[in-house]
């Protein structure tokens, strides 16, 4: 498979050159695998493939010849030059594909026979299975499908004899037909291939910066992921669902800061210890975009890790292997757990360290605080609050920047700002009044979808709050956001943006909602039916049937029977053949079945005439009617080239009435 | 190594008769069934299956199952593919044949008809005599395959062994069935390049017979009995007698009487090309003639019909 031929001596071909018509269906598939890949590709490359390819259609339209190879060769060298400049390197998932986009257009310019079209619609249906690596939504999926049928008409139409005037007709409709016919094979395998448990070499790194939440955070990191709309988790709950105020899921939680950002570090602490307390309980179930990392967001506050992951001491859970693809995963949230209710004496000096050098101001501020509520966390704490509410703090998604000392500048200059400004100066002042306090960074609130009665958690919905830890109740949850802006915690962060008279968009309108809830309700359904049909969903697959658990084994044996069968029924299809319209042979037959109960039965060889003069000997009481079928019969038969259909009439009716009941024998 | 694959090739045909040409001949028409079409898959398919394998496994690897729903839907439109290979050739009906007639040395140009009940068949391709020829059979109606075959020698040429086969619709498989039409195409002997002219028929009863015709030949005197309106009036006038103008045919052809012992001193086959010049040139000329052969006799006579009956004649001569 390769996408081009290495070689200066040119070939001698006898093969016929290659039609107008297929080389314009070969432009077309790869214009079409061109638009799937374009999404990621630099807009300066894909702008110019597509204009190589435009000028190579009209170069061959009006007569041209392939494109010499002196030219070719250094345009190859120029693309890989392109590629590794623009990448920094020729392997991994985007200079491949723009690497393999880029000589699947290159190959158009040498295309010159058959041969060359099929070995292009080849690698063009390799480079549309690529465009999936990337996105493998719905909407991706059906284009890249649909990429399938120029690709089929190309092929089609190297080998029509007489190309069909109508394009549609010719080439498109047949190639449609041919992948819905080849649905449900496809869909048989689908299913019963067996999946890799793990995979065989390594999965492409995450080498673009992920949009989601990260495993750091400092004020302002967060902006653009509180106006990216799409959707970070779907959730299902068996029985209760929490409310607006509830809908916390923790991701990350951040013990050290140095001045600039919040990290998790690398500390090592005791595994998380048994929740004590704690009610009600929610049972929900996950479904959750891919995100390259490893961390499973979690409804506040988790009992137990979900299978194939582990629970950190901080309660967070991290997964076995990073989400690559859409994951899915089963949970119990506590709501009012006692978690750590002894704190590790490590883990208490790593959630009071502070950087010596910043926040000066607010340090004297906190230890103000800690003297004048005799050390008295809750009444801190809801000091703090107090002062985001009635201190002129204002919720904004564009706030302005901040100088060299993050804290003071926010706590005492610009103060505006959203989650992170807030969750991160709280902290700060928590830690200099003395009480244990983390940053908890994750996803808030969330849109509950009445259709599909699943809660949808979109990227938007990122936000960071605090934990103290308070003697006798463990880590709490404090929200210094909700004291500036109430309705970030009860309505989310687009409702909070709006409120302040900031980007209210056109498409949030309400009159969009149900439409927009609908499409959702498909996404999730595709989510969990095709992405999330993982080996250990296939395994469950046949329980319905009573087969508790299948194994690779069985899989196999299913699928070999199944595609028997399924191919069974292709075959019965490609043989079956009308019988040749000859209504009289059948109708003869029909009496010659009627005539064999009675006990006449037609010996090999005996014609027609002598078999019904014998039938009429032996069952005397139908002579006439006999007779007057044999005449019928021989009269079709033999008067006429074909049987005159007036007269086959006759015959059927009389066969029809012929009844040989009563016949003694 | 290079001696093995012809080896193989008639290991099978003799092991495996139904599979290979080596089939026997049989009458036309030929229908097609299911028992004796051949499915491969062409390089190309060959190249596309180890592309889907790699399709198969990367998208397994990534557990990317949107990109093995995409694999799968290839896959399986490639399996069905080989299914509507098949049904291009299933039920086809070779049936049937026509030729033109040609000389040894020439090539004569033979037509099949091709022919399918109810659904039509695309791209049917025929390799006959090391040349590909290509056709689309329409619904119901017959479509007609013409090529050509070399005449090596004379007598009947059986048709060879052609290789019936399709592509159709992705290029991926080739569906085939060897057929071997037992029907021959008449190949008429050549005529030798130059020779002596047929000897000049001795002792016909025909010989300087005047014939009545419509030129002034020569003036006679009369006869009793000659008809009133040859007298030559005029001319008589000045002359002591009456004159007849004799009127007589152009100087006549004389019909050739060909005869296979007359020519002597040469083998058959000269003998053959021989005769088939004279022929040729008898027919050419207008001339009207007769060929005596050891085993048969066709007399005097001319026209299309006639030198084709004696060419087939010759043709066919042991």
């Amino acid at each position: 498979m390769t996408g081009f031929r290495l070689s200066i001596a040119p070939r001698v071909d006898t093969e016929p050159r290659l039609g107008e018509r297929p080389f314009n269906l070969l432009c077309l598939s790869m214009a079409f695998v061109l638009a799937t890949h374009a999404i990621h590709l630099p807009w300066w490359f894909s702008a110019t493939l597509a204009a190589v390819l435009g000028w190579r259609w009209w170069h061959r339209r009006h007569g041209g010849q392939p494109v010499s190879m002196w030219i070719k060769l250094p345009v190859v060298g120029l693309l890989l030059a392109v590629v590794i400049a623009t990448y920094g390197t020729l392997f991994g998932r985007e200079p491949g594909a723009a690497f393999a986009a880029g000589l699947l257009v290159l190959k158009t310019l040498e295309t010159e026979h058959r041969r060359d079209a099929r070995v292009g619609v080849a690698f063009g249906g390799f480079a549309l299975m690529s465009a999936l690596l990337f996105n493998q939504s719905l909407i991706a999926t059906l284009v890249v499908a649909l990429g399938l049928v120029p690709a089929l008409g190309t092929l089609r139409a190297i080998e029509e004899l007489s190309p069909p005037r109508d394009a549609w007709r010719g080439e498109f409709a047949p190639a449609l037909v041919m992948l819905a016919a080849s649905v449900p094979l496809a869909a048989f395998a689908f299913f019963f291939i067996p999946r890799l448990e793990s995979p065989l070499w390594g999965a492409p790194a995450a080498q673009r910066a992920v949009t989601g939440l990260a495993d750091t955070m400092s004020p302002g990191d967060m902006g653009e992921l509180l106006v990216d709309d799409t959707p970070a988790l779907r959730i299902t709950f068996d029985g209760p669902v929490p409310t607006g105020e509830g809908r916390y899921f923790r991701a990350y939680t951040m013990l050290y800061f140095d001045g600039r950002q919040w990290s998790s570090g690398y500390g090592a602490f005791p595994a998380a210890a048994d929740v004590t307390a704690g009610t009600p309980r929610f049972r929900y179930h996950v479904t959750m975009e891919p995100t390259q990392q490893r961390i499973l967001p979690m409804l506040d506050m988790p009992v137990a890790a979900p299978s194939d992951a582990s629970l950190q001491y901080d309660r967070t859970a991290l997964a076995n292997q990073r989400v690559q693809s859409t994951h899915m995963y089963d949970a119990v949230a506590n709501v009012d757990a006692v978690v750590d209710p002894v704190l590790n004496p490590a883990l208490r000096r790593a959630a009071l360290q502070l950087p010596a050098t910043t926040g000066e101001r607010a340090r004297v501020l906190a230890q103000g605080w800690a003297t004048e509520f005799n050390h008295d966390p809750l009444a801190i704490a809801r000091a703090a609050l107090g002062m985001f509410r009635d201190g002129g703090y204002r919720y904004t998604l564009a706030p302005a920047p901040l100088g060299a000392d993050r804290i003071d500048d926010f706590l005492f200059g610009t103060r505006e700002g959203f989650c992170e400004y807030y969750a991160s100066s709280f902290t700060f002042l928590m830690r200099a009044a003395g009480i244990p306090a983390r940053v908890v960074t994750g996803y808030q609130g969330g849109y509950w979808n009445k259709l599909g009665s699943y809660l949808l958690v979109r990227r938007s919905d990122a936000h960071a709050w605090t934990e103290l830890w308070i003697e006798g109740r463990g880590w709490v949850r404090f929200d210094p956001t909700g004291a500036v802006r109430p309705e970030r915690v009860s309505q989310g962060a687009a409702s909070a943006a709006n409120a302040s008279g900031e980007g209210v968009s056109f498409f949030d309108g309400s009159w969009l909602r149900p439409l927009r809830d609908r499409w959702d309700v498909v996404n999730q359904w595709w989510n969990q039916a095709v992405n999330g049909f993982d080996a250990l969903r296939q395994r469950g697959m046949l329980q319905p049937f009573g087969i508790r658990r299948t194994e690779i084994g069985d899989l196999a044996v299913i699928f070999a029977v199944g595609c028997t069968f399924l191919v069974a029924a292709a075959l019965g299809w490609a043989l079956f053949q009308r019988r040749e319209g000859d209504a009289l042979d059948a109708w003869m037959h029909r009496l010659q079945r009627k005539l064999a109960k009675a006990g006449v039965v037609r010996r090999t060889g005996e014609g027609p005439k002598h078999f019904m003069a014998r039938a009429a000997r032996s069952l005397p009481t139908h002579r006439n009617a006999l007779e007057r079928l044999s005449e019928l019969y021989l009269r079709s038969r033999y008067a006429h080239d074909e049987p005159p259909p007036e007269l086959v009439k006759q015959f059927r009716q009389l066969v029809r009435e012929f009844r040989t009941r009563g016949v003694v024998k | 190594m290079a001696h093995a694959a012809p080896r193989m090739l008639a290991w099978a045909e003799r092991r495996l008769p139904a599979l290979t040409r080596l089939r026997p001949r049989e009458a036309l028409p030929i229908v097609l069934h299911r028992r004796r079409i051949y499915i491969v898959p062409t390089g190309f398919g060959m190249g596309f299956a180890i592309l889907l394998g790699v399709m198969l496994v990367g998208a397994l690897n990534y557990a990317n199952n949107a990109a093995l729903m995409l694999t799968c839907l290839l896959g399986a439109a490639t399996a069905g593919s080989m299914l509507v290979a098949f049904r291009v050739l299933n039920g086809l009906m070779v049936s049937t044949l026509r030729a033109d007639t040609a000389r040894v040395g020439e090539r004569i140009r033979v037509s099949l008809d091709l022919s399918a009940s109810q659904r039509a068949r695309h791209a049917v391709r025929m390799d006959i005599a090391g040349t590909e020829h290509a056709v689309d059979v329409p619904p119901g109606g017959p479509a007609t395959m013409e090529f050509e075959l070399d005449a090596e020698h004379r007598g009947w040429l059986p048709l060879p062994r052609i290789r019936i086969h399709t592509r159709w619709p992705l290029g991926l498989f080739r569906a085939w069935s060897w057929i071997h039409p037992d029907s021959s195409v008449l190949v008429y002997p050549m005529p030798e390049a130059m020779g002596p002219s047929p000897f000049e028929p001795q002792g016909d009863a025909d010989r300087g017979r005047p014939r009545v015709g419509d030129e002034l030949a020569a003036l006679r005197e009369y006869r009793p009995g000659d008809p009133r309106r040859h007298i030559a009036w005029k001319l008589s006038a000045r002359h002591h007698g009456l004159l007849v103008k004799d009127m007589e045919q152009p100087a006549p052809q004389e019909d050739w009487r060909l005869d296979w012992e007359s020519v002597r001193g040469l083998d058959d086959e000269s003998r053959i090309a021989r005769l088939a010049r004279w022929i040729d040139e008898a027919h050419d000329s207008g001339r009207r003639w007769s060929l005596k052969l050891p085993d048969a006799y066709f007399d005097v006579a001319h026209g299309d019909e006639h030198y084709h009956r004696c060419l087939t004649a010759l043709a066919l001569r042991p």
